[in-house]
């Protein structure tokens, strides 16, 4: 599980590199989004999947899953999701006053 | 802490009381303030003398930075002593003739100018009597600052400012070589301390380091030494006020590569490498220098070429010394010491007779406005004395009897002629170059003394030409020229009097360990040897010296004396521009401006600095065990979500990305739930629709994705990069796996699991870590989420009026 895991890992990142590397201001915000996924489903494999029942203490098991690296990724997605609503009316904001969402349009005059 | 110490520091401290005293004490120059330091430590330095000349030597230790090796240690013996008090004696004066050459107290910035001079001399003192290399390589970069401070006096001027910066970058570069070999020297002993490395000197001679050290110590030596092909800096440094040319570029700074190339000669002299560089760059430069004077016009740019050739000279002789150490004294007898005498000799003649010229010079320009020998003439008869000091000057230069130079210069000769009976490194055959281009120097160098003197002091008085009604200069500018022609002339007659009291324990100190124990050099000079080759040479000298000089008019219209700058200007002039340029063209190739790009190099600097580390240390690891079983409908998950990430890129509809980035966000947050993850599944449903939505809302207003319009390199480069970048971190994640698996570590969250009902009372651990155990920075996260939030808001509500770019 962890190898297959560990792969598809590998293609997210591709892919959301790939995106943050177009022109177009939609396809990089999707990319962060999708960098994001990539990185909280890393930490999680790379703590050890299945280890033992959900960290609640209900279930008296005798094993838990990790629950430090549940509550670092839990905190990631939340700030993943404020700067990803960010970045998305930043380039909504950007649209309307340049009237382009073609990063090569946006880039600052020729002496900066 | 010592007096010695104190003395170094000395010019420093009044560096700092010099511009409240300018400030304060209007009524007095501010010169004569200084003057007394100098002087001071003049007289305190002769009294070291007795003792040095008995062969004894003064060390004394101040730690800085013991655990590098680094301290202040400072070390008095001949050579030390000797540039001690040529620093500290030519200072007295060159600040007596700085009273009156700068004497109008309200136009000129005394207090600057003092304060670099002090700086300068401090510095200076700190560069001879320093045993420690880093404390002298510190003080060596402090008289390179110093000097282009004082270059650019008159700031105002722009060839004073390309005067220092060309100096500055010229010293400075060859002083970062020096660094680079002095750090070879520790790595080959362990020492920093120059008498320890000397006691190590036969052993590190086979280290392969030897000659790189050697070769960069050298680059510092001969840039500040004005050798050529670096010497093009003194020539520009000329723009100075005339007192720091006489002081720093005439008899002390442009020294101290002397200086270091005399004090590391115990270390590398054995080398024959050293013998040749040292000597061959020596005496071209002799050459080069003494046949570019005669071109210039200007009285000073003849006397920087005359310094640059005297340097090459004397620079030859220490090269020429060197061979003495193949030589056991009780077989030859001081045959081949005459070279080192020689250097030492002139070292002190040069800095007397070159100075009282620089200060005559400094006179001519004073008086009638112009240093330039077209429109001089006559001065004879309107000033007598600085007529007179100038005849001693000049016929010291030129060699001629009874004055010091003729002294030194036969000397040479001597020992020019020694090394045609060398042995050694093929000098059977190229031994002989030594006596003729010293000989050829030596004519240009009567007849550049001959031209300057002339075009000067005798012909026609051409008052037309001058701005300035000319008299005779005030005694305060005339005294310290007189103080040092009478120096040339004392030296001259009584050679002897240096001889023993500070020559001889200066070689003793560049050539230690070649005498045996208590036995000193016999140095006698005298000026009859009989009729020898020398002498026959001299003569030779003066007649086609004499010859030269007539034929300059006939001469004057050939191309090579129209022209006066130094042709090797051209390559500094020119990789100044390039290097400009060239920086310029690599700036704007890498900041283009498009955050694209940087964001490539971000990528592509992690994935090779990643990359790099992994094959040098060899941590691939490929372990296929899976802790975790792989149930089918997991596989169904998986298959769907890698599907749909890689269909991501292709799709060209808005709607269809959104619906697509949502599901990849949903699948997650099923593989959460499988991956026994509760809290983060609900967190991530929670927020993925929310963004769904929010996505919705935005894209309303966004355009249509349009098809990339990439040239196919380029969308090569890009998928070259995501493909690396995803190489990288599967590479790393299964290393990091495998590595997990073969050496298991006890995670650290026991400690939440055992405690998170009695300390927080909360069954659901995630949330009580969260919210308790890092409740901070929970509450730091809903702060970042907040100012977020506020962004959104104003950016939503933000109207910008006007025609700000936004």
């Amino acid at each position: 599980m962890e190898i297959l895991m560990i792969l598809v890992i590998g293609v997210i990142f591709t892919v959301s590199t790939y995106l943050i590397l177009t022109k177009s201001l939609l396809r990089v915000v999707i990319g962060v989004i999708m960098l994001g996924h990539g990185a909280h489903l890393l930490l999680l494999t790379l703590s050890g999947l299945k280890q033992g029942a959900p960290p609640l203490l209900g279930e008296e098991a005798a094993a838990y899953a990790d629950p430090l690296p549940q509550a670092l990724i839990l905190t990631a997605i939340v700030i993943s999701f404020g700067v990803t609503a960010f970045l998305l009316v930043l380039a909504y904001r950007t649209y309307k006053v340049h009237k382009t969402d073609d990063l090569d349009q946006l880039r600052g005059s020729a002496d900066e | 802490m010592s007096l010695l110490h104190l003395v170094i520091l000395a010019p420093f401290v009044l560096a700092i009381l010099v511009p409240f005293l300018y400030k304060y004490i209007r009524q007095v120059h501010t010169g004569w303030f200084v003057m007394i330091l100098p002087f001071t430590l003049f007289i305190y330095f002769l009294q070291f003398l007795p003792n040095i000349s008995r062969g004894e030597t003064i060390h004394e230790q101040l730690p800085w930075i013991p655990s590098l090796g680094i301290n202040f240690d400072v070390y008095v013996d001949g050579l030390g002593l000797l540039f001690g008090l040529l620093i500290t004696g030519i200072g007295t004066l060159v600040v007596l003739y700085s009273i009156y050459y700068l004497y109008n107290k309200k136009k000129e910035s005394l207090h600057n100018f003092y304060v670099y001079l002090l700086m300068f001399m401090g510095a200076m003192l700190g560069v001879v009597f320093s045993d420690n290399l880093m404390t002298l390589y510190i003080f060596w970069e402090l008289t390179s600052l110093a000097s282009s401070l004082l270059i650019a006096y008159w700031f105002h001027k722009e060839r004073s400012r390309y005067g220092a910066q060309k100096s500055m970058l010229i010293t400075v570069s060859g002083g970062f070589a020096m660094l680079a070999g002095f750090s070879l020297l520790y790595v080959m002993t362990g020492t920093f301390s120059i008498r320890e490395i000397i006691a190590q000197a036969d052993v590190i001679v086979t280290n392969p380091l030897f000659i790189p050290a050697m070769l960069f110590v050298l680059a510092g030596a001969f840039t500040k030494s004005a050798q050529f092909p670096f010497h093009i800096w003194l020539p520009d440094a000329m723009e100075a006020p005339t007192p720091v040319s006489a002081y720093l570029h005439s008899a002390t700074m442009v020294k101290a590569g002397i200086y270091l190339v005399a004090r590391l000669t115990p270390v590398f002299g054995i080398a024959p490498q050293w013998f040749w560089i040292v000597s061959g760059f020596g005496i071209f430069t002799l050459l080069w220098g003494s046949v570019s004077a005669i071109r210039q016009k200007d009285l000073k740019a003849i006397l920087a070429f005359s310094t640059i050739s005297q340097l090459g000279l004397i620079m030859a002789l220490l090269g020429l010394g060197s061979a003495a150490f193949h030589y056991d004294v009780a077989a030859v007898g001081t045959l081949y010491y005459t070279a080192t005498l020689a250097a030492v000799f002139h070292l002190i003649n040069h800095a007397t007779f070159k100075g009282s010229l620089f200060m005559i010079v400094g006179i001519v320009d004073h008086e009638t406005g112009t240093r330039d020998i077209r429109k001089l003439g006559g001065l004879m008869a309107i000033m007598p004395i600085t007529f007179t000091v100038a005849l001693i000057g000049t016929l010291s230069m030129a060699g001629v009897p009874p004055f010091n130079g003729f002294l030194s210069k036969e000397m040479f000769f001597t020992a020019a002629l020694n090394a045609t009976t060398m042995d050694i490194f093929n000098m059977q055959t190229l031994g002989i170059l030594f006596p003729v281009i010293a000989w050829i120097a030596s004519i240009f160098t009567f007849a550049y003394c001959m031209l300057m003197f002339s075009r000067t002091f005798l012909g026609k008085f051409k008052p037309e030409k001058l701005e300035k009604e000319v008299h005779e200069a005030p005694i305060g500018l005339l005294i310290p020229p007189i103080v040092l022609a009478s120096l040339v002339v004392i030296f001259g007659l009584f050679p002897n009097l240096l001889a023993y009291s500070i020559i001889e324990p200066t070689m003793a100190s560049i050539l230690p360990n070649v005498l045996a124990e208590g036995d000193r050099f016999y140095v006698n000079i005298y000026h009859w040897h009989g009729f020898n080759t020398e002498l026959f040479m001299t003569i030779g000298v003066v007649i086609f010296g004499a010859l030269v000089f007539l034929n300059l008019k006939k001469w004057a219209e050939a191309t090579f004396f129209l022209k006066e700058r130094d042709p090797l200007n051209w390559v500094y002039d020119n990789s100044l521009v390039w290097l400009v340029s060239g920086s310029i063209k690599v700036t704007n190739m890498q900041m283009t401006g498009l955050l694209r790009d940087y964001f490539v190099f971000m990528c592509v600097f992690i994935v090779g600095l990643m990359g790099y580390t992994m094959i040098k240390y060899n941590i691939f690891a490929i372990d296929l065990v899976n802790v975790a079983e792989v149930s089918p409908y997991i596989f169904i998950l998986v298959i769907v979500l890698l599907a749909t990430t890689v269909l991501l890129p292709f799709i060209s509809h808005r709607i269809t990305a959104i619906v697509a980035t949502g599901v990849i966000g949903f699948l997650i947050a099923l593989l959460f739930v499988v991956f026994r993850a509760p809290d983060l599944a609900l967190t991530q449903l929670l927020v993925e629709t929310v963004m769904v939505v929010l996505f919705l809302l935005a894209f309303y207003h966004l355009p249509e994705l349009r098809k990339e319009k990439f040239t196919p390199r380029f969308k090569l480069t890009n998928l070259i990069v995501s493909i690396g970048v995803g190489l990288v971190v599967t590479v790393t994640a299964l290393s990091a796996h495998a590595f997990s698996h073969a050496n298991p570590i006890d995670p650290i969250s026991d400690y939440f699991i055992k405690n998170s009902y009695d300390l927080a009372g909360g069954k659901n651990i995630v949330n009580v870590i969260l919210v308790d155990f890092r409740g901070l920075d929970t509450m730091l996260e809903v702060l970042v989420l907040a100012i977020a939030a506020l962004g959104i808001v104003v950016l939503i509500k933000l109207r910008m009026t006007g025609e700000e770019d936004v």
